[in-house]
């Protein structure tokens, strides 16, 4: 502990990827956050942990900008929520939607709308290799030209992933990257996720269970009813997850179905 | 023969302005239909056209009163009211899904039952109004090509050239406003080109079925296409066919251009739709993801 104690304090005297102070945000009348601290110190990866519903989700929204914050302060990269935020240096996975839109798009499209921001429009010189590379690093690259409605809802995923990683951020921030996503992808994102932490990228991640990326997550912060409840070291699962009679929706390092596939029992149907 | 019956065709001054106006609107609805159709909001041609009835009686009853040619401020006024009625369904949209709906309703009943009460106003008939529901290209005054030119430019201007920001935009809103882009001035570029788009078609096929021409020609190309950009081009080239092949062939038999046009449309998504099966049969694939087993299955 003492060595990450360490490394945190180093980490904390230049700017903070991430600072949010006493963050309120009020959708639809009721009040989903409040009181909210986080700061998240530049290389660092912090799992964002809480049951459904305990405002997780919420609040890297309102971190993005993409739910106003009612009260409080927001500050990426050193810069306070706004236009004049570096965004080309953030990447975004949202929650996937299951809705389709109408018009087909084929995944280099999808992925190549994450080149824009908000001071680009248009797409860059570079951009089908750049695009390209963030597939191949997926493992998606064969499957850039196909329509993003006929990928299986892991890949899916990795397409948004892909989408947030083409623009090479220094802060990345993801909701919920493995849920409902097959086991290959699972485990070609905590791959790709190591390889980001080791050349300094800030992940700030929502995860229901700390699952494939545990070994990777140092720091965590749960929600509950919209208020921080812990920040510190991973906490344990609850009796109910650790126990017999839970059904393992997750691989753990040991688990078997973590080594090559083919064996242990998966939950995707 | 047939020849000298085309050079016929082209050679009138009045068709060479209805063919060139065809040609602009085929080109700039289809585009403008991609993005509606990806956001799911058909239907917004529709809403916009309504609403544009009531800036043509608008027009007329203003033109009227300051004593210019009769209807002369028509078009002018259905430009001015269209990307009003576009910016407040935007705005409605952006508040909250739930109201979208009916707002969309109430601009229906209120552009039509507008229009036909101002159109009395101004001691003009419900006939002057069924130029504009139905169309009437072959009435193309120069100065109607003019205007017809500049807004189609502004469409296929913004609409082409803003693709891949106007992309991300309907693609996924909130992982575009997450990405810092101008979300709000997108939106309200996607409106306000709708609008314009709404108006130079209407000239050609009327309010009534301006947005069948903005969105037939892109429900065909999704028929075969995987991708938003060929899906944009191949759209534009079935809109430009339609529209010039439809007109053509009301100056040799006498049928609506508009109706024509939109009939010819319908059916060319007809044959493509049965066709389809046999275009799509040289490309086959496994419409699995290909991934291994869950469990373990002896062979």
């Amino acid at each position: 502990m003492t060595a990450a104690t360490t490394q945190a304090a180093t980490a904390a005297e230049r700017t903070p990827a991430v600072a949010a102070h006493d963050v309120r945000v009020v959708l639809g009348g009721s009040t989903i956050l409040r009181g909210v601290d986080l700061e998240v110190a530049e290389g660092e990866i912090v799992a964002l942990l809480g049951a459904n519903g305990s405002g997780k989700s919420t609040l890297v929204r309102a971190l993005v900008g993409a739910v106003p914050v009612d009260s409080g302060t927001v500050t990426l990269l050193g810069t306070p929520l706004g236009r004049a935020v570096a965004w080309d240096r953030i990447g975004y996975v949202p929650q996937r939607t299951s809705a389709a839109t109408g018009v087909p798009a084929t995944a280099a499209e999808v992925v190549a709308s994450g080149l824009l921001h908000g001071r680009r429009l248009r797409p860059p010189r570079d951009a089908h290799r750049r695009v390209h590379d963030a597939l191949d690093s997926l493992g998606l690259d064969h499957h850039a030209d196909r329509p993003v409605r006929e990928l299986s809802g892991g890949q899916q995923q990795r397409v948004l992933i892909a989408r947030a990683l083409v623009r090479e951020p220094d802060l990345l921030v993801l909701d919920e990257p493995v849920a409902g996503v097959d086991l290959p992808s699972q485990q070609a994102f905590a791959t790709t996720l190591a390889g980001l932490a080791d050349r300094g990228t800030t992940v700030l991640v929502v995860l229901h269970e700390l699952g494939a990326l545990a070994p990777l997550v140092r720091r965590a912060v749960v929600l509950r009813h919209g208020a921080v409840v812990h920040d510190g070291a991973p906490p344990r699962p609850t009796h109910e997850h650790g126990g017999d009679e839970h059904d393992h929706v997750h691989p753990h390092d040991d688990d078997p179905a973590m080594t090559p596939p083919t064996t242990g029992l998966r939950w995707e149907p | 023969m047939i020849l000298d019956e085309l050079v016929g065709m082209l050679t009138d001054p009045l068709m060479q302005r209805a063919l060139v106006a065809a040609l602009l609107v085929g080109l700039a609805a289809p585009v403008m239909g991609t993005y509606l159709v990806q956001r799911k909001l058909s239907l917004l041609g529709d809403g916009i056209g309504h609403v544009a009835l009531t800036g043509v009686a608008l027009g007329w009853l203003v033109g009227n009163a300051t004593g210019l040619v009769e209807g002369a401020l028509a078009v002018p006024g259905a430009v001015v009211a269209a990307v009003i009625g576009a910016i407040a369904i935007e705005l409605v949209r952006e508040r909250g899904r739930t109201s979208g709906d009916v707002a969309l309703a109430l601009l229906f009943y209120g552009g039509i039952a507008g229009g036909v009460l101002l159109i009395s106003l101004a001691g003009g008939t419900n006939a002057n109004l069924m130029a504009y529901l139905f169309g009437s290209i072959s009435t193309v005054s120069g100065a109607d090509l003019w205007l017809t030119v500049v807004l189609a430019s502004v469409v296929l201007v913004v609409g082409v050239g803003l693709r891949s920001a106007l992309f991300a935009v309907c693609h996924d809103e909130e992982f575009a406003r997450a990405a810092g882009l101008p979300v709000r001035a997108l939106n309200i570029a996607i409106a306000v080109i709708a609008a314009l788009t709404v108006t130079v078609a209407m000239r050609v096929v009327g309010l009534l079925l301006v947005s069948a021409l903005m969105i037939v020609p892109v429900a065909v190309a999704q028929l075969v296409s995987s991708s938003f950009r060929r899906t944009m081009s191949l759209a534009m080239v079935v809109g430009v066919t339609v529209c010039l092949a439809g007109l053509s062939v009301t100056y040799w038999q006498d049928m609506s251009p508009g109706a024509t046009i939109v009939v010819l449309a319908i059916g060319v998504y007809a044959l493509v739709a049965a066709l389809r099966p046999l275009l799509r049969r040289s490309r086959p694939h496994d419409p699995h993801p290909h991934l291994p087993d869950d469990v373990r299955v002896v062979a």
